[in-house]
């Protein structure tokens, strides 16, 4: 901090607690909040990276075989090189460190009352590792052959071998890029759990922590205990490429399926946890613009535990149809419709809350109310895909791509601006403007329900996912309409998003100053200077004297009351 | 547009119907289910919407009493996921447990990018001097169960019929298969499901099903020598 000037922010910078330098302060730092931030840009890089993909997707499928302005044709191979980079790199490099990353560590230390993660340069050599991890993903896109093929699931023997896809050093630096991307996460889960339990101010119960920092942990504790099986995995495919070892390869003791399994098992528990921190971001956004405690704090939490713990049996529901044992169908099958109960639980907890409460439209909370919509939607088609054998049908058709956009979309692009619009006064100081927020929300809520929507028509239709050209099949000569309709309307959705980079750099060039606590929130990081000072809390750590969503308390004057005891100065 | 049981492909098999009434359960109350979740909110969000001198009620949702307001809705999501499941094993069931006793059985094998089609010949045993390879084409007589068994050369393949509401992954290195019977004569499309390659979605085919007189035409068309064998013969 100190080479800026410290103008009128009143931050305690006691002496010998801002970090000196260029370089110390925002390349090498330990800081949790400048790691953040170096998360938030890798993961807004990527942002734009993975959605400018899916232009020249989309536009072979509308009008295949054309010309992509300033691309070319778009080749079959090309294509799949899209798919599967798509689906990479919005999982987990936009997803992962935007969610965990970015706003994780942002967060946790500030939420429970610390002045940093509890291992600092352990931190520092997670965002190290991921910036690695980056770099290695990016260089794969230019070696000979190109970038991996193989679809995000990367199933062998097709990824086994070279000449099945054609990606040689391409999809081996894949594997690379995701051993060493999920390296960072285990650095930063471990990070995550820690400070949690044990750096919390005084004060700060485990049952007084803000629904954000609990679903902080329950995403970390489904990543730690569910990677393990993919590390081992990928490093069996890595070496069977590498060095002829025969882990997937039939006829030796190999087998596919092998990977299937190790790959579902982590990759299941995956979208749960993408799908939690954005929970944890509406359970803060909801209460402050309803001016209501959460609806049922600790129903809440039991409910996350049941997503937790029924997330792990439920992998096989991605291989009904894959050659598995037809009467595992059924057991998974059950298993994985059951996660609705405590799902819904979650969401009907978020509705209550709006129950006599007051609420107020802003972008925050716009977004908010966008991802319950949309995931309520999500969770249904969900049903869909869970059940056995309506599954046989829908499995590898579009209507699961519009499934898991349904779901993901609205966890990672909803939950995430929720939590983004409502955060980011404390992270730069700075305030969005209103009007600006409330244009993108609206205009991403229609073109997205514009373009995923009819996605599941033509997957009913018959449409199969990772179609790189649609015009060979008669049943879909009718639908093509519905391709051509999607792309436009994804177009528009891209297009949408230019009010919220206008937003951004406005409010970082010229934005009002925000206030310490501009939307009058209880807890904790909304006590200190917006941005926090280095160390968080100057001399002394805050007292927690109550829980995190005392909102129209009776008999109180003022219609919130702050987690953090007032400082003691008399006034 | 929003009846999504009329964007699905004619049903011509017999175990389709099961399967799409599954689908119908499940459509009809998941948008029972969205209607009311999503009209309770709505409502919500303008009855309580911010005004001028109007407080929020502090309710914590934590005492029993209250949290009953979630806990009897989620016992009905409970119940309703029971039933599907219900419904949906037997469906399950009979597309992929045991098939009944077929009469004729027919070998797929997926390899980048075709189908290989094998037929036993009238002797009814592959791998003898009768067998008969197609590419990308399976002929079947209507209202007769019919085997599938199917391998991959190279990679994982998925062979799609959406007609029959049919699908089935066929990988290296294990045995995968299933069964049909069409109900209905025509020329039905085939489709690879699951990423396979560069060309993969050219990885497709026609499913025919003949009417009894014109299988048995086919058949004597392919099998010129073994007629009268085959006419002989009860397979």
């Amino acid at each position: 901090m100190s080479p800026l000037p410290q103008s009128g922010m009143s931050a305690p910078h006691a002496a010998g607690h801002g970090e000196a330098g260029f370089w110390r302060a925002y390349v090498f730092s330990t800081d949790h909040k400048t790691i953040a931030k170096q998360y938030l840009a890798w993961g807004l890089f990527w942002t734009v990276v993975g959605g400018l993909l899916t232009v020249p997707m989309r536009w072979q499928l509308a009008w295949p075989g054309s010309d992509v302005p300033g691309w070319g044709v778009v080749g079959a191979s090309e294509y799949n090189v899209l798919v599967t980079m798509h689906g990479t790199i919005m999982v987990f490099f936009v997803a992962m460190p935007i969610l965990l990353g970015a706003f994780g560590n942002f967060l946790i230390p500030l939420m429970v009352g610390a002045r940093d993660m509890a291992f600092p340069r352990l931190n520092m050599l997670s965002i190290w590792v991921f910036g690695l991890a980056s770099l290695v993903l990016l260089v794969s896109f230019f070696v000979p052959g190109g970038a991996a093929s193989a679809g995000w699931t990367g199933y062998p023997p097709l990824s086994g071998k070279v000449e099945y896809t054609g990606s040689n050093w391409g999809l081996t630096l894949w594997l690379l890029a995701h051993a060493l991307e999920f390296a960072a996460f285990l650095m930063g889960g471990v990070n995550f759990l820690t400070t949690a339990l044990t750096l919390r101010a005084p004060g700060m119960t485990l049952m007084r922590m803000p629904l954000a920092v609990w679903h902080q942990l329950a995403a970390t504790l489904i990543f730690l205990l569910s990677v393990g099986p993919l590390i081992a995995g990928a490093v069996m495919l890595l070496l069977d490429r590498l060095i002829g070892t025969r882990f997937y390869v039939p006829g030796s003791g190999g087998d596919p399926l092998l990977w299937q399994h190790l790959f579902w098992f982590f990759g299941h528990p995956e979208v749960y946890v993408l799908l939690l921190p954005p929970v944890g971001f509406v359970c803060e956004v909801l209460p402050v613009f309803s001016r209501k405690p959460i609806f049922g704090y600790r129903w809440i939490l039991w409910a996350t535990g049941g997503v937790v713990g029924l997330s792990f049996i439920v992998w096989a529901h991605h291989m009904f149809v894959s050659g598995m044992d037809p009467r595992l169908a059924m057991p998974f099958s059950i298993s994985t419709i059951l996660i609705s109960v405590p799902v819904a639980w979650v969401l009907f907890a978020m509705i209550a809350t709006l129950w006599r409460g007051s609420i107020s439209f802003e972008t925050p909370m716009l977004f908010a109310l966008g991802f319950i919509a949309m995931f309520v939607f999500g969770g249904l088609t969900g049903i869909f895909n869970g059940s056995a054998p309506v599954d046989i049908y829908l499995r590898g058709t579009y209507f699961v791509v519009a499934h898991f956009h349904y779901t993901l979309f609205s966890s990672t692009v909803f939950g995430a601006f929720a939590g983004f619009y409502y955060w980011f006064p404390k992270m730069f100081g700075r305030m969005l403007s209103e009007p600006l927020g409330k244009l993108h929300f609206w205009l991403t809520v229609v073109f997205f329900n514009l373009t995923f929507f009819l996605m599941h028509n033509i997957g009913l239709a018959g449409m199969a996912r990772r179609t790189a050209d649609p015009r060979p099949f008669e049943m879909l000569q009718p639908h093509q309409w519905i391709n051509e309709w999607a792309t436009v309307a994804s177009f528009l959705l891209l297009a949408a998003q230019i009010p919220f980079v206008v937003n951004v750099i406005r409010s970082l060039v010229a934005g009002a100053p925000a206030p310490v606590n501009p939307w009058q929130a209880s807890t904790l990081e909304w006590s200190v200077a917006s941005p926090p000072p280095h160390l968080n809390w100057g001399e002394a750590l805050p007292v927690v004297e109550r829980g995190p969503y005392e909102y129209s308390v009776p008999g109180e004057s003022q219609d919130w009351l702050p987690q953090r005891r007032p400082l003691a100065t008399g006034a | 547009m929003v009846n999504w049981m009329r964007w699905f492909p004619e049903n011509v098999s017999t175990y389709g119907g099961d399967v799409d009434s599954v689908f119908a359960l499940i459509y009809w109350v998941g948008l029972v289910w969205f209607v009311i979740t999503l009209g309770t909110f709505g409502v919500f969000l303008v009855l309580y919407r911010r005004r001028q001198g109007r407080r929020a009620f502090y309710i914590t949702g934590e005492p029993l009493r209250q949290a009953t307001w979630i806990l009897v809705p989620i016992a009905v999501v409970l119940l309703l996921d029971l039933w599907i499941d219900w419904r949906g094993a037997p469906a399950w069931a009979k597309v992929k447990g045991q098939s009944p006793p077929a009469e004729l059985t027919i070998q797929v094998t997926g390899r980048q990018f075709v189908w290989e089609v094998v037929y036993p010949g009238p002797d009814g045993k592959f791998g003898t001097g009768d067998d008969r390879q197609f590419s990308n084409e399976i002929h079947v007589p209507v209202g007769r169960p019919v085997r599938l068994v199917l391998k991959a050369g190279d990679v994982v393949h998925s062979l799609f019929a959406p007609n029959l509401r049919f699908k089935q992954d066929m990988v290296p290195g294990r045995l995968t298969g299933g069964w049909f019977e069409a109900t209905k004569p025509g020329k039905y499309e085939l489709l690879c499901a699951e990423l396979c390659g560069i060309s993969h979605s050219l990885m497709n085919g026609w499913l025919y099903v003949h009417p009894p007189e014109e299988y048995q035409a086919w058949v004597k068309q392919q099998w010129p020598a073994a007629r009268a064998a085959a006419e002989r013969s009860p397979r």
